[in-house]
């Protein structure tokens, strides 16, 4: 893992000196909330509904168990004894007080942890893949090109006030898009040239919200050494062209399409061919450096672990389920990807309490090299488990609430917290969410891999526009209705839902949804996924059974 | 028997974010039926009122709200703010 260097460290110590000097100016008076707003949304500090919100930054969804256990100390601490995972692979606290902010940064900054990069009009976290580094798809480890950015990108001063935030994924993999890269305003995918040299795939404009776009190609093939001099040029393009009128329409992607991608190439090509002397090129020592902390872990040899996990699943059934749906293939021969469902049917998704943390930190140390990774779709994930340790994981896993199997089924949904906490929201989310959940959670193996994502605005957090069945939550008249979109992905198929008729009020989604999923059922060829179904027959067949009842 | 809506100001204690209601004479209280709750024509006034006192306020991002008096207790019109008032309707937490 990376490890910050004396600057890093020294920045962050003395950033927090200077945030604590800011709040108490705020608390004495000497600062008014439009002069303090920004100071705290800097250091990812939101005012939501019932109090304080922290969002804490966690590079590329990459944790060490030591870090892991500061999280659960926070939740502990300083919060109700639990911390909400997001679809920004962060984390974030709901109930926090403002007067105990500094010791809390204070406290994350003793293990290289802090809420820039989580708030305001610039760039956000860097996401990438959570089987980075481990998944044998991938054409190398995409996370030291996220730390690259992250270091150019943070605090960049040419980019502290851009039109509007900034988002930026990147993947490695080959096959499948874990990342949900084509709904970034800039993502990017490494790739092979013809000449078998390893560069980027660039796309732009894509997003979620209120208009959402899936990403255009940018550029083919960008070389490694040009990476951050391209970023350069694009994020000037979009600095000096992007709107600043009107905040609905000041993303990246407004621009993309109000100009043309032609257009808007040909924009940042000659911003780019422009650069001369202070053209940005990444030393290939530099490059090394970085990609040395990301060396794998020494794995053992494994010989022997296939064939007891295959006698152990035989022996049992609901622990073959779990191997079935919560582990994936590793790189290493003996080993697992092991996803930890934070969506036990019924209750919030992403949240995980301060317990849970620690159990998994140990989980981490005792079995994955002391590392975890957070999910865009608000899971965890222990990323070297060798075979052999498995059936004790699982179990001590179910012990404590997180042996749920059902990654990628039906219960496995994505949720924003809602009108419960957000103070954007016009519906809530959670309730929805645990309510199908738990109607769902039966069924869900014959249903197979559904993708339910539920956001209470048209803000998108839950991501609902990318749901093979996506919820939306709107208010009519005082009244939660929720509109319903079909056939969105965010994956290597990547689709934006169609919306399929006029919203449904709260009490009739379950019957909608399960009219939905009974269609598909019914429709299906073979081993077809929702969302094959639904672009072999269209629209109609779900329309007419989802508003049948009606 | 509820009567028709009226208005009351609130806003974020400053400290813990803790919703709070104006209770008249520069006091806050984190109890909606504390709050003083003026016809519309009078609300303006009671805006005004809320903002004025000590630096720093006590309360950020202050503002009306429509509410109704049930009995002795004042319930705001919005779910949005019936949610402020009382707290998530969903349990804290995983476990």
């Amino acid at each position: 893992m990376y490890r910050y260097d004396e600057f890093d460290l020294r920045f962050l110590d003395e950033r927090v000196v200077q945030y604590r000097g800011q709040v108490a100016r705020r608390l004495a008076g000497q600062l008014t909330e439009e002069e303090f707003r920004p100071l705290r949304l800097m250091n990812g500090l939101y005012l939501q509904l019932h109090a304080y919100m922290l969002r804490v930054s966690i590079p590329y969804g990459t944790l060490s168990s030591d870090q892991l256990r500061m999280l659960a100390h926070v939740a502990r601490v300083y919060d109700k004894g639990y911390g909400h995972f997001t679809t920004r692979q962060n984390i974030q606290y709901n109930w926090i007080k403002l007067e105990e902010t500094p010791d809390i940064l204070a406290d994350l900054a003793k293990v290289e942890m802090h809420g820039i990069q989580t708030s305001g009009n610039s760039f956000r976290n860097i996401t990438t893949d959570p089987f980075a580094g481990v998944t044998a798809d991938e054409i190398e480890d995409p996370r030291p090109w996220c730390e690259i950015i992250r270091q150019w990108s943070a605090l960049h001063p040419e980019f502290s006030f851009l039109p509007r935030k900034f988002k930026i994924a990147v993947s490695a993999a080959q096959e499948h898009d874990r990342a949900a890269v084509k709904m970034h305003d800039l993502g990017l995918y490494l790739r092979r040239n013809a000449e078998g040299e390893v560069g980027f795939r660039v796309l732009i404009g894509g997003g979620l919200g209120r208009t959402p776009y899936l990403g255009l190609v940018l550029r083919e093939f960008l070389p490694k050494r040009d990476l951050l001099a391209y970023l350069e040029a694009a994020l000037r393009v979009y600095n000096q062209h992007g709107r600043r009128d009107n905040i609905f329409k000041a993303r990246i992607k407004i621009l993309v399409h109000a100009l043309g991608i032609e257009k808007l190439r040909g924009e940042v090509e000659a911003e780019f061919a422009a650069m001369t002397t202070d053209k940005l090129e990444l030393p290939e020592a530099a490059v090394y450096a970085i990609a040395k902390q990301f060396a794998p872990p020494p794995y053992a040899d494994s010989s022997g672990d296939d064939a007891l996990l295959e006698r152990l699943t035989a022996a049992e059934k609901l622990f073959a389920r779990w191997v079935r749906n919560n582990t994936h293939a590793h790189k290493a021969p003996g080993y697992a990807i092991v996803s930890i469902s934070l969506k036990p049917p019924g209750r919030p998704p992403g949240d995980c309490s301060a317990g849970q943390m620690e159990l998994i930190a140990d989980l981490a140390e005792e079995l994955s090299h002391a590392e975890i990774r957070v999910t865009h779709e608000q899971n965890l994930v222990l990323p070297h488990v060798r075979k052999r340790a498995l059936h004790g994981l699982w179990l001590r896993l179910t012990e404590a609430g997180l042996g749920s199997a059902n990654i990628g089924l039906a219960s496995d949904i994505i949720a924003c917290p809602g009108l419960d906490y957000c103070g954007l929201a016009n519906a809530r989310s959670i309730p929805i969410a645990q309510v199908l959940g738990e109607r769902l959670a039966a069924r869900e193996e014959a249903i197979g891999p559904l993708a339910i994502k539920i956001s209470g605005c048209i803000n998108a957090c839950g991501h609902h526009h990318v749901g093979h069945i996506g919820i939306l939550g709107l208010d009519k008249n005082g009244e939660e209705f929720y509109q319903i979109t079909i056939g969105g992905s965010d994956d290597e198929h990547a689709a934006i839902g169609a919306i399929a008729g006029p919203a449904v009020a709260a009490k009739d989604v379950p019957g909608a949804v399960d009219r939905l999923i009974d269609t598909y059922l019914h429709l299906r060829r073979g081993e077809e996924r929702f969302p094959e179904t639904y672009r072999r027959l269209g629209m109609s067949p779900f329309k007419e059974a989802l508003y049948a009842a009606g | 028997m509820a009567e028709s809506a009226q208005k009351l100001a609130t806003g974020n204690r400053l400290r813990d974010g803790v919703p709070v209601y104006f209770a008249g004479a520069g006091t806050w209280s984190p109890k909606v039926s504390d709050a003083v709750l003026v016809e519309a024509g009078a609300a303006e006034d009671l805006l005004e009122e809320a903002q004025r006192g000590e630096t720093p306020l006590q309360a950020v991002g202050v503002e009306l709200i429509e509410a109704v008096r049930e009995g002795k207790r004042i319930v705001p019109v919005t779910l949005r703010e019936k949610i402020r008032a009382t707290g998530p309707t969903t349990p804290f937490g995983s476990r």
